[in-house]
């Protein structure tokens, strides 16, 4: 691949990439402040982009990458709540590219999606956004073409608020975390096809087996290995991309270029934690500090006072810190399997560095985790369900009719609206599409979903510490829409650990219709995680206003996250005409089919 | 309704009692806030407070406004836009849709043993690879094994089939086998079942029915023992059956044939593991009459040392 661009910025990325500075008191307008820190910081109205190749080295070796205007991240971009903005894109690489704004409502031929919003951006080709902002918050951009991402294509967004905000600070920090791989994306790809745990050395072994023995006993250790081993699954499972090819980094930096954000004492700091990765989720805290959780995927909450947040890809938190006795804090951001971390550090002055916590130990997934917990299953024969092989599973969804009293047939349709509690011994038992069934494209069902809206998460669990759950998100607004949902979409998540194939309802994305939404309505869509990873799913071009278990509306975001075995609804105000895109953010599943049209029409 | 509707009220008056919060005093955020101090206030003891002091606070407070308890609307708060030409024109321009690599070509080459052998004729040469390219569903499958002995091929034979999944762990597959050795060349049809029946566990279970007339059935199974990430052992099993007798080719009809391997590997990296290990190979009946008289032994047991690798 060779670069259209002449000019040649060899940047290294321990040392030069990415430096952020503080971008000065809120009150001051800040697109007037300026400082040696913010040179990748661009204000304004009127933006110049350019997505070019760039030399990098993140690890030691020599790679090329794809940045915005030389940076990886890219400029952060700041712009003012009501502004009109215009962003010039040029691409200088010699393969198609594309921007999208990522949580920014738009038109359609705005956001940035090759094929659905526009036709890409060709090789010396511009296209030029323009749109009314009419939001504020932390947000980011990124590329939408093909693996780009992964190589660099992605930067921070803010946007100043208009009115003045429910919280004070002093600092403002973008916090941008991303994964780098010295391979080509591509590559990465093509090896989880061949060898879907490729990059899973932590899988149990003899000597986990022997442990277990002497500390459950043979019986209970043989029969979760069966269990197992039955399913075809490894609770190991954690991450399909691992530090074994990943360096995590902060603003840009690795570990060890130990990012640094200056304070003063007594100072309130905003940290704006974007998860810019395109496949590792992180577990953040800040030793020494509570974080007041201000802020989700760029729209206010409800304070929330935290000594952790989980944030999935392409989430993004606001949080407020007040660092008063140390001088130094760690900025510890640990990727969700325990492969690896992004760090950095927080300081009265440059050069400080406080101790870095290793990485927690390394959780393993449960079959309570999945939904798949049989022991709460009652009444149920389990001596058919032969490990869980659901092509024997028919049963379940062919369920015996003559065996369920009181169930009024006419309103099965799609078995969606199924009324559970009127089956005899299956009850809170989960249904599937019948798309699912005897498809080789879904390896497990989930059997007992729930929300898990207050769940920590795997491997955050009872830690000691304060963990941000879902269930602690309030936005700081009422439903801004305040309809009942006049119908429910429900999509499972469902994916072939072993074939690499991630889908909806057990169809690809090639193989799929649009998801189709009629122009002002409001739906409901309900989602079920019928694998064992964890999905991000992002919707473009409308809000998720996520509900709590008994359909009150809870957070507005635009990135809802899907732990294995949970079940959580959102409303969706189709206010956005066009076709979007809505898809799992992880990079690969969106590539191997985790993705759907949404198309709104009048 | 009504009680959660007075709880809420409560709520939110001793809220703008007892805080001087700028966001709350301003009211325009009321209405959001209120669930949440509903929340928080859940465990209070509403007895202990005075609520006939708050009812001057409360006066003028549109219930109606309130999220909680009430009824649905029945247009959107915030109103959606009413459509212009130019909304449309935005929304739909003339594109053929999105791609993603969801239907790419993918292939896996496996070089599963490569290997020397310490036989009782001397030094011997086998191999055992399988491949395959396709989709997820539908896949071109290659197969083949062999041994040379002494710099003789002694047996060598290639497979290629069509695979489809029939299921998350199922594929049948069908196509065509051609030996090249022990004696003439032969030609098959093939038809088979291959999958995972556990978790690391890989078995084929293949028919094939000869150009003359000659039938056979090939068992195989794998299974991998992490002994750490890296360090890997390896049993395998393999049965093969046929029809009726071929003197020519050694084999006689009835179960064959069976070969055990233990195999120990360690993955430099994923794609590349040298290993050693020892088989273990046996015939049966008619067929190790042949062997005998050929000279050779019913049974006989190798050490082996090779490379596993993928691409």
């Amino acid at each position: 691949m060779h670069s259209k661009s002449t000019r040649r910025t060899f940047v290294k990325g321990l040392a030069a990439t990415g430096i952020f500075g503080g971008l000065g008191l809120w009150r001051t307008p800040v697109w007037a402040v300026t400082s040696p820190g913010q040179a990748n910081v661009l204000s304004g109205s009127v933006f110049d982009l350019s997505i070019d190749q760039l030399p990098v080295n993140f690890t030691g070796a020599a790679r090329m990458a794809m940045a915005i205007n030389g940076s990886i991240p890219g400029p952060t971009l700041r712009w003012r709540e009501g502004d009109t903005v215009t962003l010039r894109v040029r691409n200088r690489l010699d393969e198609d590219t594309s921007i999208h704004w990522h949580g920014i409502i738009l038109p359609a031929n705005m956001d940035g999606v090759p094929g659905l919003s526009f036709h890409g951006i060709a090789p010396d080709g511009l296209y030029e956004y323009r749109f009314k902002v009419n939001q504020n918050g932390t947000y980011w951009y990124h590329s939408h073409s093909g693996a780009q991402e992964q190589l660099g294509v992605y930067g921070a967004l803010v946007v100043d608020a208009k009115e003045p905000e429910p919280f004070a600070y002093d600092r403002d920090y973008v916090v941008l975390l991303s994964d780098w791989t010295d391979e080509n994306p591509q590559r990465v790809l093509a090896k989880l096809k061949k060898q879907s745990d490729y990059y899973n050395f932590n899988k149990r072994t003899v000597g986990d087996f022997i442990n277990d023995v002497s500390e459950m006993g043979w019986a209970a250790a043989m029969a979760d290995r069966k269990m197992w081993a039955e399913m075809k699954m490894s609770p190991t499972d954690l991450a399909d991309v691992s530090g074994h090819t990943y360096t995590y980094l902060m603003n840009g930096q690795a570990p060890d270029g130990n990012w640094t954000a200056l304070f003063k004492r007594g100072e309130k700091i905003r940290l704006r934690f974007i998860n810019a990765s395109a496949m590792s989720y992180f577990d953040v805290r800040i030793p020494g500090l509570k974080m007041t959780v201000v802020a989700a995927d760029g729209l206010h909450v409800a304070p929330v006072s935290v000594d952790e947040f989980r944030i999935a890809v392409a989430e993004t938190y606001d949080v407020i810190v007040e660092p008063e006795q140390a001088e130094a804090y760690t900025l510890f951001a640990q990727s969700m399997d325990r492969t690896g971390y992004a760090r950095g550090t927080l300081a009265v002055r440059e050069g400080l560095s406080a101790p870095v916590p290793s990485v927690d130990p390394r959780p393993l997934i449960s079959m309570a985790d999945m939904g798949m917990d049989h022991s709460s299953m009652a009444g149920m024969d389990h001596s058919q369900m032969q490990g869980m092989d659901h092509s024997q599973m028919a049963g379940m969804a062919g369920m015996d009719h003559s065996q369920m009293q009181g169930m009024d047939h006419s309103q099965m349709a799609g078995m969606a609206g199924m009324d559970h509690s009127q089956m005899q011994g299956m009850s809170s038992m989960q249904t599937h599409p019948a798309s699912e069934m005897n498809n080789p494209l879904v390896d497990m069902q989930t059997m007992q979903p729930t929300s898990k809206l207050a769940d920590p998460g795997i491997g955050l669990r009872d830690n000691g510490r304060r963990v941000l759950t879902y269930a602690d998100l309030r936005s700081t607004f009422a439903d801004p829409d305040g309809r009942l949902p006049s119908r429910t979409i429900e999509l499972h998540l469902t994916g072939h650990m072993e074939k690499f194939a991630w889908s909806f309802n057990g169809i690809k994305f090639s193989d799929a219709e649009p998801l189709r939404l009629k122009y002002g309505e409001r739906v409901r869509i309900t989602l079920v995680n019928d694998t064992m990873m964890t999905h991000p799913i992002h919707l473009h071009g409308m809000w998720s206003d996520l509900e709590d278990e008994q359909g009150n509306f809870m957070v507005r975001k635009h990135t809802i996250d899907m732990p294995p075995g949970s079940k959580r609804s959102y409303r969706v105000t189709a206010d956005a005409l066009g076709r979007w895109a809505y898809h799992c953010h992880l990079l690969f599943h969106m590539e191997t089919g985790m993705f759907r049209e949404v198309r709104v029409d009048e | 309704m009504t009680l959660f509707c007075q709880r809420n009220a409560c709520a939110l008056a001793v809220t703008l009692a007892l805080t001087s919060h700028p966001a709350w005093a301003t009211h325009h955020n009321v209405e959001a806030d209120q669930q949440l101090v509903a929340d928080d206030m859940a465990g209070m003891d509403h007895s202990k407070m005075n609520h006939a002091a708050m009812q001057g606070d409360m006066a003028g407070m549109d219930h109606s406004q309130m999220g909680h308890g009430e009824a649905p609307r029945t247009t959107s708060r915030t109103p959606i836009p009413v459509l212009t030409d130019a909304d449309r024109e935005a929304a739909f321009p003339p594109l053929p849709g999105h791609q993603v690599h969801d239907s790419a070509l993918n292939g896996f080459f496996l070089l599963d043993q490569l290997e020397y052998q310490d036989a009782d004729e001397g030094s011997a040469l086998a191999w055992d690879a399988s491949g395959w390219i396709g989709g997820d569903i539908q896949r071109l499958w290659l197969r083949s094994e062999g041994e040379r002995v002494n710099g003789l091929t002694e047996e060598a034979e290639i497979q290629l089939l069509y695979g489809h999944a029939i299921g998350p762990w199922w594929d049948v597959v069908a196509g065509v086998r051609q030996d090249f050795k022990p004696g003439s060349p032969q030609t098959w049809g093939a038809f088979g079942i291959q999958g995972m029946a556990l978790y690391d566990f890989e078995v084929e279970a293949t028919a094939f029915i000869g150009e003359q007339g000659q039938t056979a059935l090939r068992l195989a199974g794998e299974y991998d023992i992490l002994l750490t990430n890296r360090l890997i052992l390896q049993p395998t099993a393999e049965l093969n059956l046929y029809g009726k007798n071929d003197p020519h080719r050694g084999v006689g009809s009835g179960l064959a044939d069976t070969e055990l391997g233990l195999r120990l590997r360690y993955e430099v990296v994923r794609q590349f593991a040298p290993y050693i290990g020892v088989t273990w190979a046996r015939s049966y009946g008619n067929t190790a009459d042949y062997a005998r008289e050929e000279g050779g032994d019913a049974d006989e047991a190798r050490f082996v040392a090779g490379i596993r690798m993928w691409f």
